[in-house]
Protein backbone atom coordinates (compact mmCIF):
# COMPACT_ATOMS: atom_id res chain seq x y z
CA UNK A 1 0.00 0.00 0.00
CA UNK A 2 2.95 2.34 0.28
CA UNK A 3 3.67 4.54 -2.65
CA UNK A 4 7.26 4.60 -3.99
CA UNK A 5 9.25 7.46 -2.46
CA UNK A 6 11.04 9.95 -4.68
CA UNK A 7 14.75 9.30 -5.01
CA UNK A 8 17.04 11.32 -2.78
CA UNK A 9 18.84 14.09 -4.62
CA UNK A 10 21.91 15.52 -2.94
CA UNK A 11 21.00 18.96 -4.23
CA UNK A 12 17.26 19.08 -3.89
CA UNK A 13 15.47 22.28 -4.87
CA UNK A 14 14.74 24.30 -1.77
CA UNK A 15 12.26 27.05 -1.16
CA UNK A 16 14.96 28.62 0.98
CA UNK A 17 14.75 30.85 4.01
CA UNK A 18 12.17 33.17 2.53
CA UNK A 19 9.59 30.41 2.19
CA UNK A 20 10.15 29.31 5.79
CA UNK A 21 9.88 32.86 7.12
CA UNK A 22 6.66 33.49 5.23
CA UNK A 23 5.25 30.18 6.43
CA UNK A 24 5.91 31.03 10.09
CA UNK A 25 4.61 34.58 9.71
CA UNK A 26 1.39 33.48 8.01
CA UNK A 27 0.91 30.59 10.42
CA UNK A 28 1.09 32.83 13.48
CA UNK A 29 -1.25 35.43 11.97
CA UNK A 30 -3.71 32.70 11.04
CA UNK A 31 -3.63 31.32 14.58
CA UNK A 32 -4.15 34.81 16.00
CA UNK A 33 -7.19 35.22 13.74
CA UNK A 34 -8.62 31.89 14.83
CA UNK A 35 -8.13 32.69 18.51
CA UNK A 36 -9.73 36.09 18.53
CA UNK A 37 -10.63 35.90 22.22
CA UNK A 38 -6.95 35.65 23.18
CA UNK A 39 -5.84 38.22 20.63
CA UNK A 40 -8.50 40.69 21.68
CA UNK A 41 -7.95 40.36 25.41
CA UNK A 42 -4.78 42.50 25.40
CA UNK A 43 -6.63 45.21 23.46
CA UNK A 44 -9.60 45.16 25.85
CA UNK A 45 -7.21 45.28 28.80
CA UNK A 46 -5.51 48.33 27.28
CA UNK A 47 -8.80 50.16 26.73
CA UNK A 48 -10.08 49.39 30.23
CA UNK A 49 -6.90 50.38 32.08
CA UNK A 50 -6.62 53.64 30.17
CA UNK A 51 -10.30 54.43 30.73
CA UNK A 52 -10.11 53.84 34.48
CA UNK A 53 -7.88 56.85 35.02
CA UNK A 54 -10.24 59.58 33.83
CA UNK A 55 -12.99 57.89 35.86
CA UNK A 56 -10.82 57.83 38.95
CA UNK A 57 -9.40 61.30 38.64
CA UNK A 58 -12.62 63.05 37.62
CA UNK A 59 -13.08 65.87 35.11
CA UNK A 60 -9.94 67.84 35.93
CA UNK A 61 -8.80 68.63 32.40
CA UNK A 62 -5.49 70.18 33.31
CA UNK A 63 -4.44 67.14 35.34
CA UNK A 64 -5.72 64.66 32.74
CA UNK A 65 -3.88 66.42 29.93
CA UNK A 66 -0.66 66.21 31.89
CA UNK A 67 -0.92 62.55 32.85
CA UNK A 68 -2.55 61.31 29.63
CA UNK A 69 0.59 60.41 27.62
CA UNK A 70 2.18 58.58 30.54
CA UNK A 71 -0.98 56.63 31.35
CA UNK A 72 -1.52 55.51 27.76
CA UNK A 73 2.10 54.47 27.46
CA UNK A 74 2.18 52.54 30.74
CA UNK A 75 -1.05 50.78 29.78
CA UNK A 76 0.42 49.87 26.37
CA UNK A 77 3.48 48.47 28.12
CA UNK A 78 1.37 46.31 30.45
CA UNK A 79 -0.93 45.17 27.65
CA UNK A 80 2.00 44.04 25.54
CA UNK A 81 3.37 42.07 28.52
CA UNK A 82 0.02 40.31 28.70
CA UNK A 83 0.24 39.17 25.09
CA UNK A 84 3.95 38.30 25.17
CA UNK A 85 3.60 35.37 27.54
CA UNK A 86 2.28 33.20 24.74
CA UNK A 87 4.81 34.19 22.07
CA UNK A 88 6.86 31.00 22.50
CA UNK A 89 4.97 29.16 25.27
CA UNK A 90 2.32 27.65 22.97
CA UNK A 91 4.93 26.51 20.47
CA UNK A 92 6.93 24.98 23.27
CA UNK A 93 3.94 23.07 24.62
CA UNK A 94 2.94 21.45 21.32
CA UNK A 95 6.45 20.69 20.09
CA UNK A 96 6.53 23.10 17.16
CA UNK A 97 9.27 25.14 18.82
CA UNK A 98 11.66 22.19 18.43
CA UNK A 99 10.81 22.12 14.74
CA UNK A 100 11.70 25.82 14.47
CA UNK A 101 15.07 25.06 16.06
CA UNK A 102 15.65 22.23 13.58
CA UNK A 103 14.84 24.28 10.49
CA UNK A 104 17.66 24.99 8.03
CA UNK A 105 16.59 28.65 8.22
CA UNK A 106 18.54 30.64 10.84
CA UNK A 107 16.58 30.69 14.09
CA UNK A 108 17.05 34.44 14.61
CA UNK A 109 15.19 35.14 11.36
CA UNK A 110 12.35 32.82 12.39
CA UNK A 111 12.15 34.63 15.73
CA UNK A 112 11.94 37.92 13.83
CA UNK A 113 9.08 36.56 11.70
CA UNK A 114 7.25 35.36 14.81
CA UNK A 115 7.75 38.69 16.57
CA UNK A 116 6.52 40.57 13.51
CA UNK A 117 3.34 38.47 13.39
CA UNK A 118 2.90 38.95 17.13
CA UNK A 119 3.23 42.71 16.80
CA UNK A 120 0.73 42.82 13.92
CA UNK A 121 -1.76 40.87 16.02
CA UNK A 122 -1.31 42.88 19.21
CA UNK A 123 0.74 46.10 18.98
CA UNK A 124 -0.87 47.48 15.86
CA UNK A 125 -4.30 47.27 17.45
CA UNK A 126 -3.08 49.35 20.39
CA UNK A 127 -1.67 51.95 17.99
CA UNK A 128 -4.90 52.17 16.02
CA UNK A 129 -7.13 52.67 19.04
CA UNK A 130 -4.84 55.15 20.84
CA UNK A 131 -6.16 58.38 19.19
CA UNK A 132 -9.61 57.46 20.44
CA UNK A 133 -8.32 56.96 23.97
CA UNK A 134 -6.47 60.27 23.78
CA UNK A 135 -9.87 61.98 23.66
CA UNK A 136 -10.53 60.85 27.23
CA UNK A 137 -7.53 62.86 28.36
CA UNK A 138 -8.48 65.96 26.42
CA UNK A 139 -5.31 65.72 24.33
CA UNK A 140 -5.28 68.07 21.38
CA UNK A 141 -5.28 66.82 17.81
CA UNK A 142 -1.57 67.24 17.37
CA UNK A 143 -0.73 65.54 20.67
CA UNK A 144 -3.03 62.64 19.77
CA UNK A 145 -1.19 62.15 16.47
CA UNK A 146 2.16 62.27 18.17
CA UNK A 147 0.93 59.72 20.71
CA UNK A 148 -0.19 57.43 17.89
CA UNK A 149 3.12 57.80 16.05
CA UNK A 150 5.18 57.28 19.19
CA UNK A 151 3.27 54.06 19.84
CA UNK A 152 3.82 53.02 16.22
CA UNK A 153 7.58 53.28 16.80
CA UNK A 154 7.46 52.03 20.36
CA UNK A 155 5.23 48.95 20.31
CA UNK A 156 7.45 46.94 17.90
CA UNK A 157 10.29 47.83 20.23
CA UNK A 158 8.32 46.43 23.17
CA UNK A 159 7.61 43.24 21.22
CA UNK A 160 11.27 42.80 20.31
CA UNK A 161 12.57 43.37 23.83
CA UNK A 162 9.77 41.20 25.16
CA UNK A 163 10.74 38.39 22.78
CA UNK A 164 14.06 38.06 24.63
CA UNK A 165 12.24 37.75 27.94
CA UNK A 166 9.68 35.32 26.49
CA UNK A 167 12.51 33.17 25.13
CA UNK A 168 14.36 33.18 28.44
CA UNK A 169 11.29 32.13 30.42
CA UNK A 170 9.85 29.58 27.98
CA UNK A 171 8.91 26.35 29.73
CA UNK A 172 9.24 27.77 33.24
CA UNK A 173 6.45 27.71 35.80
CA UNK A 174 5.16 31.17 36.66
CA UNK A 175 6.72 32.46 33.46
CA UNK A 176 4.28 35.36 33.22
CA UNK A 177 5.42 37.14 36.38
CA UNK A 178 9.08 36.44 35.71
CA UNK A 179 8.69 37.77 32.19
CA UNK A 180 7.29 41.07 33.47
CA UNK A 181 10.05 41.38 36.09
CA UNK A 182 12.70 40.81 33.41
CA UNK A 183 11.27 42.92 30.65
CA UNK A 184 9.58 45.91 32.30
CA UNK A 185 12.82 47.53 33.53
CA UNK A 186 14.34 47.11 30.07
CA UNK A 187 11.36 48.90 28.58
CA UNK A 188 11.80 52.00 30.75
CA UNK A 189 13.74 53.96 28.08
CA UNK A 190 11.02 53.27 25.52
CA UNK A 191 8.42 54.56 27.96
CA UNK A 192 10.44 57.69 28.79
CA UNK A 193 11.01 58.73 25.19
CA UNK A 194 7.57 57.64 23.99
CA UNK A 195 5.63 59.55 26.63
CA UNK A 196 8.23 62.33 26.44
CA UNK A 197 7.48 62.90 22.76
CA UNK A 198 3.82 63.57 23.50
CA UNK A 199 4.65 65.88 26.39
CA UNK A 200 7.03 67.81 24.15
CA UNK A 201 4.29 68.18 21.54
CA UNK A 202 1.91 69.47 24.22
CA UNK A 203 4.50 72.02 25.30
CA UNK A 204 4.89 73.15 21.69
CA UNK A 205 8.43 71.81 21.41
CA UNK A 206 9.83 69.73 18.56
CA UNK A 207 9.40 65.97 18.76
CA UNK A 208 12.20 65.10 16.33
CA UNK A 209 14.72 64.20 19.01
CA UNK A 210 12.37 61.80 20.78
CA UNK A 211 11.38 60.11 17.54
CA UNK A 212 14.98 59.83 16.42
CA UNK A 213 15.93 58.12 19.66
CA UNK A 214 12.95 55.75 19.45
CA UNK A 215 13.84 54.98 15.84
CA UNK A 216 17.47 54.34 16.73
CA UNK A 217 16.44 52.00 19.55
CA UNK A 218 14.09 50.20 17.18
CA UNK A 219 16.85 49.62 14.62
CA UNK A 220 19.20 48.36 17.29
CA UNK A 221 16.53 46.02 18.68
CA UNK A 222 15.68 44.73 15.19
CA UNK A 223 19.31 43.73 14.82
CA UNK A 224 20.12 42.39 18.27
CA UNK A 225 16.89 41.16 19.89
CA UNK A 226 16.27 38.24 17.47
CA UNK A 227 19.85 37.04 17.98
CA UNK A 228 19.54 37.21 21.76
CA UNK A 229 16.12 35.53 21.73
CA UNK A 230 17.40 32.76 19.44
CA UNK A 231 20.33 32.06 21.76
CA UNK A 232 17.97 32.05 24.76
CA UNK A 233 15.64 29.57 23.03
CA UNK A 234 18.48 27.15 22.30
CA UNK A 235 19.45 27.22 25.98
CA UNK A 236 15.85 26.94 27.18
CA UNK A 237 15.20 23.81 25.10
CA UNK A 238 18.28 21.87 26.23
CA UNK B 1 46.05 9.19 19.70
CA UNK B 2 45.54 9.61 15.96
CA UNK B 3 42.18 10.99 14.96
CA UNK B 4 39.72 8.46 13.62
CA UNK B 5 38.97 8.80 9.94
CA UNK B 6 35.48 10.25 9.60
CA UNK B 7 32.62 8.71 7.73
CA UNK B 8 31.67 11.03 4.92
CA UNK B 9 28.18 9.88 4.12
CA UNK B 10 26.57 9.05 7.42
CA UNK B 11 26.19 9.59 11.10
CA UNK B 12 28.90 9.05 13.64
CA UNK B 13 28.81 9.20 17.44
CA UNK B 14 32.17 9.70 19.03
CA UNK B 15 32.71 8.99 22.71
CA UNK B 16 29.29 10.44 23.47
CA UNK B 17 28.22 10.97 27.07
CA UNK B 18 25.09 12.40 28.62
CA UNK B 19 24.58 13.66 32.15
CA UNK B 20 21.13 14.95 33.12
CA UNK B 21 21.00 16.57 36.53
CA UNK B 22 23.39 14.44 38.56
CA UNK B 23 22.61 11.20 36.79
CA UNK B 24 24.93 9.87 34.14
CA UNK B 25 22.68 8.32 31.49
CA UNK B 26 25.28 6.92 29.15
CA UNK B 27 28.93 7.42 28.37
CA UNK B 28 31.56 6.30 25.90
CA UNK B 29 29.07 5.75 23.11
CA UNK B 30 30.77 5.10 19.76
CA UNK B 31 28.79 4.27 16.68
CA UNK B 32 28.77 4.71 12.94
CA UNK B 33 25.97 4.23 10.53
CA UNK B 34 25.77 4.73 6.81
CA UNK B 35 23.10 4.94 4.11
CA UNK B 36 20.46 2.24 4.18
CA UNK B 37 20.89 1.47 7.86
CA UNK B 38 18.36 1.56 10.65
CA UNK B 39 19.36 2.14 14.25
CA UNK B 40 16.88 1.11 16.90
CA UNK B 41 17.54 2.50 20.36
CA UNK B 42 16.10 0.42 23.18
CA UNK B 43 16.19 0.66 26.93
CA UNK B 44 13.98 0.99 29.99
CA UNK B 45 12.09 4.21 30.75
CA UNK B 46 14.46 6.95 31.81
CA UNK B 47 17.50 5.29 30.21
CA UNK B 48 18.16 8.31 28.04
CA UNK B 49 16.67 7.29 24.70
CA UNK B 50 15.02 10.63 24.06
CA UNK B 51 18.12 12.47 25.29
CA UNK B 52 20.24 10.52 22.81
CA UNK B 53 17.86 11.35 19.96
CA UNK B 54 17.82 15.04 20.90
CA UNK B 55 21.59 14.95 20.99
CA UNK B 56 21.72 13.43 17.51
CA UNK B 57 19.64 16.35 16.25
CA UNK B 58 21.77 18.94 17.98
CA UNK B 59 18.96 20.06 20.31
CA UNK B 60 20.91 18.90 23.34
CA UNK B 61 24.61 19.59 23.81
CA UNK B 62 26.59 16.41 24.54
CA UNK B 63 28.17 16.43 27.98
CA UNK B 64 31.17 14.93 26.29
CA UNK B 65 32.00 13.75 22.80
CA UNK B 66 30.63 14.67 19.41
CA UNK B 67 27.91 13.84 16.95
CA UNK B 68 29.16 14.04 13.38
CA UNK B 69 27.07 14.16 10.23
CA UNK B 70 29.02 13.65 7.02
CA UNK B 71 32.19 14.36 8.94
CA UNK B 72 31.03 17.64 10.49
CA UNK B 73 29.88 18.40 14.02
CA UNK B 74 26.09 18.76 13.93
CA UNK B 75 26.16 21.74 16.28
CA UNK B 76 28.54 23.63 14.00
CA UNK B 77 27.25 22.90 10.52
CA UNK B 78 23.65 23.37 11.64
CA UNK B 79 22.04 24.61 8.46
CA UNK B 80 23.48 21.94 6.16
CA UNK B 81 22.57 19.24 8.67
CA UNK B 82 19.02 20.42 9.26
CA UNK B 83 18.40 20.37 5.52
CA UNK B 84 18.97 16.61 5.69
CA UNK B 85 17.05 15.90 8.89
CA UNK B 86 13.51 15.16 9.96
CA UNK B 87 12.97 14.84 13.71
CA UNK B 88 9.65 13.79 15.16
CA UNK B 89 9.55 13.92 18.94
CA UNK B 90 7.03 12.84 21.56
CA UNK B 91 4.69 15.70 20.75
CA UNK B 92 3.17 15.61 17.28
CA UNK B 93 4.18 19.25 16.65
CA UNK B 94 0.75 20.15 15.33
CA UNK B 95 -0.93 23.49 15.88
CA UNK B 96 -4.41 22.82 17.26
CA UNK B 97 -5.91 25.81 15.46
CA UNK B 98 -4.66 24.76 12.03
CA UNK B 99 -5.87 21.90 9.85
CA UNK B 100 -3.63 18.88 9.20
CA UNK B 101 -3.06 20.19 5.67
CA UNK B 102 -1.92 23.62 6.90
CA UNK B 103 0.26 22.00 9.55
CA UNK B 104 1.88 19.78 6.97
CA UNK B 105 2.55 22.64 4.57
CA UNK B 106 4.12 24.78 7.31
CA UNK B 107 6.30 21.88 8.47
CA UNK B 108 7.51 21.25 4.92
CA UNK B 109 8.31 24.87 4.22
CA UNK B 110 10.14 25.11 7.55
CA UNK B 111 12.17 22.10 6.46
CA UNK B 112 13.17 24.00 3.35
CA UNK B 113 11.10 22.19 0.72
CA UNK B 114 8.47 23.79 -1.46
CA UNK B 115 5.34 21.64 -1.22
CA UNK B 116 2.52 21.71 -3.70
CA UNK B 117 -0.91 21.21 -2.24
CA UNK B 118 -1.78 18.13 -4.31
CA UNK B 119 1.26 16.24 -3.03
CA UNK B 120 0.48 17.25 0.55
CA UNK B 121 -3.14 16.06 0.21
CA UNK B 122 -1.94 12.78 -1.28
CA UNK B 123 0.47 12.27 1.62
CA UNK B 124 -2.31 12.89 4.13
CA UNK B 125 -4.58 10.47 2.29
CA UNK B 126 -1.82 7.84 2.39
CA UNK B 127 -1.54 8.47 6.12
CA UNK B 128 -5.20 7.56 6.45
CA UNK B 129 -6.52 11.08 6.95
CA UNK B 130 -8.63 11.37 3.81
CA UNK B 131 -11.56 13.65 4.51
CA UNK B 132 -9.79 14.99 7.60
CA UNK B 133 -7.46 17.39 5.80
CA UNK B 134 -9.53 20.46 6.56
CA UNK B 135 -10.74 19.94 10.13
CA UNK B 136 -8.99 21.70 13.03
CA UNK B 137 -6.23 19.44 14.35
CA UNK B 138 -7.58 19.87 17.87
CA UNK B 139 -10.42 17.38 17.18
CA UNK B 140 -8.11 14.64 15.89
CA UNK B 141 -7.53 11.57 18.05
CA UNK B 142 -4.08 10.75 19.41
CA UNK B 143 -3.41 8.23 16.66
CA UNK B 144 -4.64 10.59 13.97
CA UNK B 145 -2.37 13.34 15.29
CA UNK B 146 0.58 11.01 15.02
CA UNK B 147 -0.44 10.06 11.48
CA UNK B 148 -0.68 13.73 10.55
CA UNK B 149 2.83 14.31 11.90
CA UNK B 150 4.24 11.27 10.10
CA UNK B 151 2.63 12.30 6.81
CA UNK B 152 5.60 14.62 6.39
CA UNK B 153 8.09 11.77 6.00
CA UNK B 154 7.51 10.74 2.36
CA UNK B 155 7.61 14.37 1.18
CA UNK B 156 10.82 16.30 1.21
CA UNK B 157 14.36 15.19 0.72
CA UNK B 158 15.67 14.54 4.21
CA UNK B 159 18.26 11.76 4.32
CA UNK B 160 18.10 11.17 8.06
CA UNK B 161 14.88 10.42 9.92
CA UNK B 162 15.05 10.59 13.70
CA UNK B 163 11.81 9.26 15.17
CA UNK B 164 11.01 9.13 18.88
CA UNK B 165 8.54 6.31 19.58
CA UNK B 166 6.92 6.59 16.14
CA UNK B 167 4.70 3.54 16.63
CA UNK B 168 3.01 4.92 19.76
CA UNK B 169 -0.76 5.28 19.42
CA UNK B 170 -0.74 3.84 15.88
CA UNK B 171 -3.19 1.08 14.93
CA UNK B 172 -2.21 -2.01 12.93
CA UNK B 173 -2.86 -0.45 9.54
CA UNK B 174 -0.86 2.68 10.35
CA UNK B 175 1.98 0.61 11.79
CA UNK B 176 2.19 -1.35 8.53
CA UNK B 177 2.11 1.90 6.57
CA UNK B 178 4.96 3.37 8.64
CA UNK B 179 7.01 0.18 8.36
CA UNK B 180 6.57 0.34 4.60
CA UNK B 181 7.73 3.96 4.57
CA UNK B 182 10.81 3.18 6.67
CA UNK B 183 11.72 0.26 4.47
CA UNK B 184 11.43 2.21 1.23
CA UNK B 185 13.42 5.04 2.76
CA UNK B 186 16.21 2.63 3.75
CA UNK B 187 16.17 1.10 0.28
CA UNK B 188 16.62 4.48 -1.37
CA UNK B 189 19.71 5.06 0.73
CA UNK B 190 18.22 6.88 3.71
CA UNK B 191 19.11 6.52 7.38
CA UNK B 192 16.62 5.97 10.18
CA UNK B 193 17.14 6.27 13.93
CA UNK B 194 14.18 5.37 16.10
CA UNK B 195 13.25 4.34 19.60
CA UNK B 196 10.72 1.59 20.02
CA UNK B 197 9.77 -0.85 22.72
CA UNK B 198 8.58 -3.36 20.14
CA UNK B 199 10.83 -5.07 17.64
CA UNK B 200 10.69 -3.35 14.26
CA UNK B 201 9.39 -6.01 11.89
CA UNK B 202 11.16 -5.17 8.67
CA UNK B 203 11.68 -7.69 5.91
CA UNK B 204 14.89 -9.69 5.52
CA UNK B 205 17.93 -7.99 4.11
CA UNK B 206 17.37 -4.62 5.76
CA UNK B 207 20.35 -3.61 7.87
CA UNK B 208 19.07 -3.11 11.41
CA UNK B 209 21.28 -2.26 14.36
CA UNK B 210 20.05 -2.29 17.95
CA UNK B 211 21.54 -0.10 20.63
CA UNK B 212 20.57 -0.90 24.20
CA UNK B 213 21.02 1.93 26.68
Amino acid sequence: MSRPLPTLEPTAPSSGSWGALRAVFQRDLRIALRRRADTGSALVFFVIVVSLFPLGVGPQFELLRRMGPGVVWVAALLASMLALGRLFADDHADGTLEQLLLSPTPLALLVLAKTAAHWLASGVLLVLISPLLALQFDLGQEAAWVLCLSLLLGTPLLSLIGAIGAALTVGLRGAGVLLSLLVLPLCAPVLIFGAGAVEAAQAGLGVGAHFSLLGAMLLLALLLAPLAAAAALRIALE
Amino acid sequence: MPALPTLNDGLELRDLACVRGRRSLFRGLNLRMGPGQLLRVTGPNGAGKTSLLRMLCGLLAPTQGQVLWQGQDVRRAREAFHQQLIYLGHAAALKDELTPLENLQVALRLGGSAPDEAAARLALADAGLRGREMVPSRILSQGQRRRAALARLPLGQALLWVLDEPFNALDTAATAWLLGLIETHLKRGGLVVLTSHQAVALSEGVAQVSLAL
